[in-house]
């Protein structure tokens, strides 16, 4: 009964993948927040609260939008946002 | 193996009767003084007093492709000039050149099967010796795991129990296509991993295909990595769809698909297993499992499997195929971002326009009667149903066109707060005459199901369609 069975791994074999956090933001004064809408209805409504709430502690804060939610954010979109803003929130909301 | 350059081959087994009962010709070959290497693939005690070469791990026998013993190979320059299988005298007389060979014996005796050919042993031997190289990791378990369970505790299944996937049964799957092993077919969503030919057939191997079916699997993958089907997002919403898979063509035919009777159920092997191949190489290579990307708040059963082959037997139908530009003798596999299937019953109507305005009321349920442009509809329109339009002289394009008609709806009553009914779309549109119910491409119609029965079935789409989510996509299937 020693017998080996040997099963070939159907998974794409990928250790999982570690993503570091980045650091947290010291502080919110003066650092610029993005606010991402997904497009899903009433995200905005969520953003708008954070926004005021960001802004009274001193932050500079961008809207950024995806054109659908049912797609990842185009590239593009990625590399704007991170390239403008210290740290992002994205919304998701229905 | 390396040849010697010149002389006499021979393989044979003792339990084969023709091998021992033909013994004596082996000592009047060597007392020829021909050059002779006997190779035994059981008990190299066998032919006593002489030279046996042990082939007990069979890698001779396996590199001389022999497939009935006893075989007599003849050998000039290092290279195979002849042949002959089992005991034909007059073969071996002309392959040895010696005029009385066997005098005493029958003319003629059938061999036997080799032990390279034995159920199961091709594919050991070609793993062992003949050079196939299969990438994936290696899983050891012990026989007192049971192997199926394996499967279970390594997060592999859908739910149901899956074939193991032994090197054995993925290198018969892979005889199923040309193409290699490790071709990438295409970039699994959501780890965004890509798919290799083996990784799409051991998959295929848990669902249970046989090989004839992985050219399909390989098709259907290479349409769920389309952009335009839009795979990722598919698997995340919370929405019930999942892909659908229409098989078109002379493959469906040629490995037993199910396209009449209970094509959307259960009971096919092909329909049921090329379904949830797909879907297991999501989950497994793709990393896509319900509660973790997949966040559907409901799913819907189809999501275990969802494929059949569209009914071609009507010249007068218009394939999904033709309808998507392929020639009616090519294969393709079509994926639709599909639900459950929603029964239509239309028992009564005799003419066209009767059962498509039918059809076209039941048709204003999807996803839900006040939403227009937002889910697509694919609608298996069963063969009782399509003779009623045949009958009439209305084909596929008068059909749809038809449909479309019927499903304008005045903007007023579909906004929000109509009907005392919170949803609905936006109220800008309330002065708006005609909004279609469904976008240009986004109503799709096939043919199944049995001869009996005057229902047909609508699968809803997935709310978001078009560019801005999934798109029926067609791939033609390579075999």
């Amino acid at each position: 009964m020693n017998e080996i069975i040997t099963l070939l791994d159907p998974t794409a074999e990928l250790a999982p993948a570690r993503i570091e956090l980045r650091p947290r933001l010291k502080t919110l004064k003066g650092a610029n927040i993005g606010l991402l809408d997904i497009s899903k209805a009433r995200g905005d409504v969520l953003l708008k609260r954070l926004e005021s709430q960001l802004m009274e502690k001193g932050a500079i804060v961008k809207f950024y939008k995806k054109p659908t939610f049912a797609r990842t954010a185009p590239v593009e979109l990625n590399q704007q946002i991170a390239t403008e803003c210290d740290a992002v929130i994205e919304a998701l909301a229905d | 193996m390396n040849l010697p350059q010149k002389g006499l081959i021979l393989v044979l087994k003792k339990e084969c009767p023709t091998c021992t009962l033909i013994e004596p010709v082996y000592r009047q070959i060597r007392d020829s003084k021909m050059l002779l290497t006997v190779i035994s693939q059981d008990n190299p005690e066998f032919p006593e007093g002489m030279d046996v070469v042990d082939d007990t791990g069979l890698e001779k026998s396996f590199h001389l492709d022999i497939e009935v013993v006893p075989t007599l190979i003849s050998v000039s320059g290092g290279r195979e000039q002849s042949r002959t299988s089992g005991w034909v005298k007059e073969e071996w007389i002309e392959l040895t050149g010696i005029a009385d060979l066997g005098q005493s014996l029958p003319d003629l005796r059938p061999g036997c099967g080799s032990i390279t050919v034995e159920p199961g042993m091709p594919e050991k031997l070609r793993i062992k010796y003949g050079g196939v190289e299969l990438s994936s990791r290696r899983l050891k378990i012990t026989a007192l795991e049971d192997e199926i369970e394996a499967c279970y505790d390594r997060g592999w299944s859908d739910g149901l129990p899956l074939v193991p996937p032994t090197p054995e049964r993925v290198l018969r799957m892979l005889d199923g296509t040309q193409r290699s092993p490790s071709e990438i077919i295409g970039v699994i969503p959501p780890v965004l991993a890509e798919c290799t030919v083996e990784k799409a057939a051991i998959n295929a191997v848990m669902a249970g295909c046989k090989p004839e079916y992985l050219p399909v699997v390989l098709a259907a993958v290479e349409a769920a990595c389309l952009d335009e089907f839009c795979m990722h997002g598919l698997l995340a919403t919370t929405w019930f769809s999942g892909p659908v898979v229409i098989v078109n063509g002379p493959i469906s035919r040629a490995i037993g698909m199910n396209s009449g009777g209970n094509a959307l159920g259960q009971g096919n092997r092909a329909n049921a297993t090329i379904g949830r191949a797909l879907q297991l190489i999501i989950r497994n290579v793709g990393g896509g499992k319900p509660g973790g990307v997949d966040r559907a708040t409901l799913g819907n059963p189809g999501k275990y499997t969802f494929c059949f082959s569209e009914k071609e037997d009507n010249p007068k139908w218009q394939t999904l195929a033709q309808e998507k530009g392929f020639e009616k003798d090519s294969s393709t596999v079509s994926l639709f971002a599909g639900d459950g299937v929603q029964g239509f019953v239309d028992q009564l109507s005799r003419t066209p326009d009767s059962l498509a305005r039918s059809l076209s009321k039941s048709l204003l349920a999807v996803a839900n009667h006040k939403f227009v442009m937002a889910a697509d509809a694919l609608v298996v329109l069963s063969p009782e149903h399509f003779k009623i339009f045949d009958r009439a002289g209305w084909d596929k394009a008068r059909i749809k066109a038809e449909l479309y008609s019927l499903l304008d709806r005045p903007g007023q009553e579909v906004v929000r707060g109509a009907d005392d009914i919170l949803e609905g779309i936006p109220e800008d549109f309330a002065s708006v005459d005609r909004l279609p119910k469904f976008r240009p491409d986004g109503l799709i119609l096939v043919h199944a199901g049995g001869d009996a029965g005057m229902f047909s079935a609508i699968i809803g789409g997935w709310i978001a369609s078009g560019p801005k989510g999934s798109q029926l996509v067609t791939k033609e299937i390579v075999l």
